[in-house]
């Protein structure tokens, strides 16, 4: 394997637990994936499965009382977890970066706009306030900010939703990471401010070379954007494998049922299918699967925690009953 | 326009309590005067007319700056106050720069590391800040500093030079020493509030996205404590501050009691002993000014330090 | 629907929940074992115990009668912890400068004091709910004709307000209590008008307006009891700052006479001694002080971190 084909990322068996008053909640219990240059991973999963955790795992950004406890964040063979806060620190922002879910949150109320870019461009290199400021203005064009001078000028406040996010992926960009992970950048986000953003992400991925990882409970999102999805579920990976392969055809029943549960025009009429119960407390999980009591497959097996296995074109999979190859819906028309 | 309505109602307030207040000629007039001497007396201070009167009186000679003159000095009472001033300034300027030199980092400290030690032993010092009350710590920190150490002056303002064409004593040795204990005492009050304004901002602050974010954005912890965290905790900061200003001034009343310094507090209470009407009126009715000014001058810091309170005046 | 009622796996699961239900506690003991995880503040609770009984047993409790002219001699002035006093008892804490024994002194003194505090705290209370329940149900023109009053009195310092009162009123227990009620009623005012105006727009009211009860009875019967806990916190740091403030009051000039003296006019009248070194009449009728409001604030802090819901987790 050459250098050129080594992932930009990669995680093995990553375990960031919660250590609280109720007991530990191990919001992220073993997960491995990787990224390659330009390539696009969708990170899929309800709110509370542990892909939020993951992503701030890789930029060391777990807050108490949370702590990654095992497994190996390898940045370009570079293992993070082991890296100092200082290393971490010169990292963040230059070479890795991230996007915020709400972009209504993630910018300072009382900094200007070309203060708080300025900054994340002078924290990394010795640079003038006046060529840092005429990057931070090249950026904010790039994603669609009309006049950019005006709006460095301005404070978070006087823009919207989707502006302020428009400035986040800026600010991302400003000093062209190898990596972005982004938290579900565009769920706050109207759907067509939604579209543009994904378009423009996807170009600029495509352009640089730089690799994304797309966190999102949105399957639709991960179906136009991504090239490989994992399927998170209580702090696992339930599959993984190229998006095409796995939303043309779930093994999993979890992944099945997320499927299921996306209206789509060409079923109408026709109940829409759903998820029993709800996405079960880290704190106490069910024994085995933690997918087992809402599973529609469940057998006895199900007592023990499924081991992954491989399938075919570096599918993998996490279940006791996988679904045929053929009974699967399709997403796309 | 509500301001000049606090101030009318104020005046009035101020002035009719004021005036239930005890017989002051019992108090001016000689043992040995005999009733003809009394009657001159309450004549040439014109107590002899009704109330309503002496308010009219009152509110005519104060428009054009004469807030009457003191029954015990015979002189102008605003003039004697306005000579008092600055000292009580000076304290009160100097009590509230010692809350916010001490108080910001220490808050921050104690905000940014919860469950730590230290933070808790400075949470638990604010209390005792809180609850001690003034004049009490005044009397020990004498009792300490000045009779069993005898480090610091107990009492009196020491030496003064004019700066500006005011008397200002920090500048030298002698007046430094003689402001510092009274001006400590008086801070120790608001040091507390400041050190948990601090804290709790500083605590919400932090686990705000944008803190995140600002980490993510691989920015240096010094820089996240000292910009972002700092210019957010600010504004509440400065506002309380500002209009606790008001409130230094009040409560140096009891500072300057205790330290015999020579302000417009304890003329107050020198006059009140010696029921000297005009004087606690012209105090009163500074206070009052002074008040008003703070809170205009609180506003306009405010709307400096956040954007958002500009952009809402500009819309309105 | 049908897939949740007969899916016994699901079943399991709500089961499940209802144990967890079980488990809970109930609030009183959750508040209760919250409140013990502070350690400070149980032992500042057990002070005030303390200091409350010491309170109201002073005559039984003191060696010597202060207030009895009669025993009060003035040839036991300003004797040194230890010695002994005229009448043989010894004045462990000393005697002050008409002759009092300090710990008898002190005892009346903190009853005197505590008294007042709380005496006023609870009347400012009762005037301050009426008042900012009345104005947070009525609303309109009330409502801000009576906050406006709130504020421009909060915009002044108590310490002045109380001082302009006390130089009208006079010196007396009657005096400062009022004046101390005058001060304080603003914050209660304000701070159960905040609260209601949160509550007035919950279901429950609602559904009382509805039922057709009568205003005061929402007023008081359902309105009033879900607004209790800041009340109570608001309510113990009041306590504390009223006895502070009488006791500066006192220092002042103002306030007790000399005849009752609260702790703060036994500060106050050594504090002419102290720069002869005789520190005792200062030094322990504040520390008395000190120990009494330090634990009621203690207890407050900690009420306020447990009572306050946005600060749970």
């Amino acid at each position: 394997m050459s250098f050129s084909d080594s992932p930009t990322l990669e995680v093995k068996d990553l375990k960031t637990y919660f250590f609280t008053k109720g007991g530990i909640a191990r919001a992220v219990d073993g997960v491995s994936f990787s990224v390659g240059r330009g390539k696009v991973l969708g990170l899929v999963g309800e709110s509370g499965s542990g892909k939020t955790v993951t992503g701030f795992s890789i930029l060391g950004l777990v807050d108490e009382p949370g702590r990654i406890v095992s497994g190996e964040i390898l940045y370009r063979g570079e293992n993070l977890v082991s890296a100092s806060m200082g290393r971490m620190r010169e990292l963040r922002g230059l070479n890795i970066s991230m996007i915020f879910q709400d972009p209504m949150m993630t910018l300072n109320p009382v900094l200007r706009i070309d203060t708080q870019m300025i900054e994340a461009i002078q924290a990394h290199e010795k640079i003038s306030k006046d060529d840092a400021r005429q990057r931070a203005r090249d950026v904010l064009g790039q994603v669609g900010i009309a006049s950019p001078d005006e709006r460095l000028r301005a404070y978070p406040h006087q823009f919207s939703g989707g502006m302020r996010q428009r400035v986040a992926i800026a600010i991302a960009l400003l000093n062209k990471p190898d990596l972005i992970v982004a938290d579900e950048p565009t769920t706050a986000l109207d759907v067509t401010i939604q579209g543009q953003i994904l378009y423009e992400v996807q170009k600029l991925c495509s352009q640089t070379g730089t690799a994304l990882i797309w966190i999102t409970h949105d399957l639709s999102v991960v179906a136009g954007l991504a090239d490989d999805i994992c399927v998170m579920y209580a702090g696992r990976i339930v599959e993984q494998g190229s998006v095409n392969s796995v939303l043309d055809n779930p093994r999993h029943p979890y992944t099945h049922g997320l499927i299921s549960s996306v209206p789509s025009r060409n079923r109408r009429g026709v109940p829409l299918a759903q998820i029993p119960g709800m996405a079960p407390s880290l704190l106490k999980l069910p024994k085995g699967c933690s997918f087992g009591p809402r599973c529609p497959q469940v057998t006895a097996d199900c007592g023990i925690i499924p081991n992954i296995s491989m399938l075919d074109k570096g599918r993998q999979l996490r279940c006791h009953n996988p679904l045929d190859a053929l009974v699967s819906p399709k997403l796309k028309d | 326009m509500q301001s000049a309505l606090v101030v009318v109602i104020m005046s009035f307030i101020v002035f009719s309590g004021v005036f239930l207040v005890g017989d002051p000629v019992e108090i001016l007039v000689s043992d040995d005067a005999d009733q003809e001497e009394r009657e001159m007396m309450i004549k040439s201070m014109g107590l002899d007319k009704p109330f309503l009167v002496q308010y009219g009186i009152f509110i005519s000679k104060a428009v054009r700056g004469d807030l009457g003159d003191s029954f015990v000095f015979q002189e102008p009472a605003l003039l004697l106050i306005l000579d008092r001033m600055p000292a009580t300034m000076e304290l009160a300027v100097v009590a509230l720069l010692i809350a916010i030199i001490f108080g910001i980092p220490l808050g921050v400290w104690a905000g940014l590391k919860p469950e730590s030690l230290a933070s808790k032993s400075i949470m638990t010092g604010s209390i005792l800040g809180f609850s001690l009350p003034t004049f009490w710590v005044g009397i020990m920190m004498i009792l300490l500093f000045a009779v069993l150490l005898g480090w610091l002056p107990s009492t009196g303002r020491g030496d003064v030079q004019i700066i500006l064409g005011m008397p200002i004593s920090v500048f030298s040795w002698d007046g430094f020493s003689h402001v510092l204990m009274p001006a400590v005492n008086l801070a120790l009050f608001k040091l507390s509030m400041v050190i948990r304004l601090a804290r709790a901002g500083t605590r919400e602050v932090m686990h705000q996205d944008y803190i995140k974010f600002a980490r993510a954005k691989g920015l240096k912890e010094s820089r996240i404590i000292l910009v972002h965290v700092l210019k957010n905790i600010l504004i509440p900061v400065v506002t309380v501050l500002g209009l606790e200003f008001g409130g230094l001034v009040a409560f140096s009343v009891v500072t300057e009691t205790v330290f015999a310094w020579p302000g417009m507090g304890k003329l107050l209470i020198d006059s009140i002993g010696l029921l000297d009407r005009p004087i606690i009126v012209a105090y009163l009715m500074i206070i009052v000014f002074l008040f008003v000014f703070i809170n205009l001058v609180v506003d306009i810091c405010y709307s400096i330090l956040d954007p958002r309170v500009r952009l809402e005046d500009i819309k309105s | 629907m049908t897939i949740i009622e007969n899916n016994p796996e699901l079943m399991a699961e709500d089961r499940n929940d209802e144990e967890n239900y079980e488990g809970a506690q109930t609030p009183l003991r959750r508040f209760l074992s919250d409140f013990c995880e502070a350690r400070l503040a149980v032992f500042g609770f057990f002070i005030i115990l303390v200091i409350a009984l010491v309170a109201i047993m002073a005559p039984f409790i003191a060696p010597t009668d202060p207030y009895n002219l009669a025993t009060v001699s003035i040839l036991d002035s300003r004797l040194e912890p230890g010695e002994a006093m005229m009448s043989g008892t010894i004045a462990y804490l000393g005697t002050d400068g008409a002759g009092r024994d300090m710990v008898s002194a002190m005892i009346y003194g903190l009853r005197i004091s505590l008294g007042v505090g709380i005496g006023s705290g609870i009347i400012a209370m009762l005037i301050g709910i009426s008042f900012g329940l009345l104005s947070a149900y009525a609303g309109g023109k009330i409502d801000s004709v009576f906050m406006r009053i709130v504020d421009i009195q909060l915009s002044f310092p108590a310490i002045l307000v109380a001082l302009v009162l006390l130089v009208t009123l006079g010196k007396g227990v009657d005096k400062t209590i009022i004046a101390l009620v005058v001060v304080q009623w603003a914050y209660y005012a304000r701070t159960i008008r905040g609260t209601a105006l949160v509550e007035r727009r919950r279901e429950y009211i609602e559904s009382a307006v509805c039922l057709g009860l009568s205003k005061n009875r929402i007023m008081f019967r359902h309105l009033l009891p879900n607004c209790l806990a800041p009340m109570i916190v608001v309510g113990t740091m009041q306590i504390a700052h009223a006895i502070s403030l009488e006791a500066t009051l006192s220092f002042l000039g103002l306030g007790m006479p000399q005849t009752e003296p609260s702790l703060g006019r036994l500060i106050s009248n050594g504090f002419e001694y102290i720069l002869s070194g005789k520190y005792w009449i200062s030094v322990y009728p504040g520390i008395a002080l000190l120990i009494t409001i330090v634990s009621i604030n203690l207890v407050g802090d900690r009420l306020r971190d447990v009572l306050n819901p946005r600060l749970q987790k």
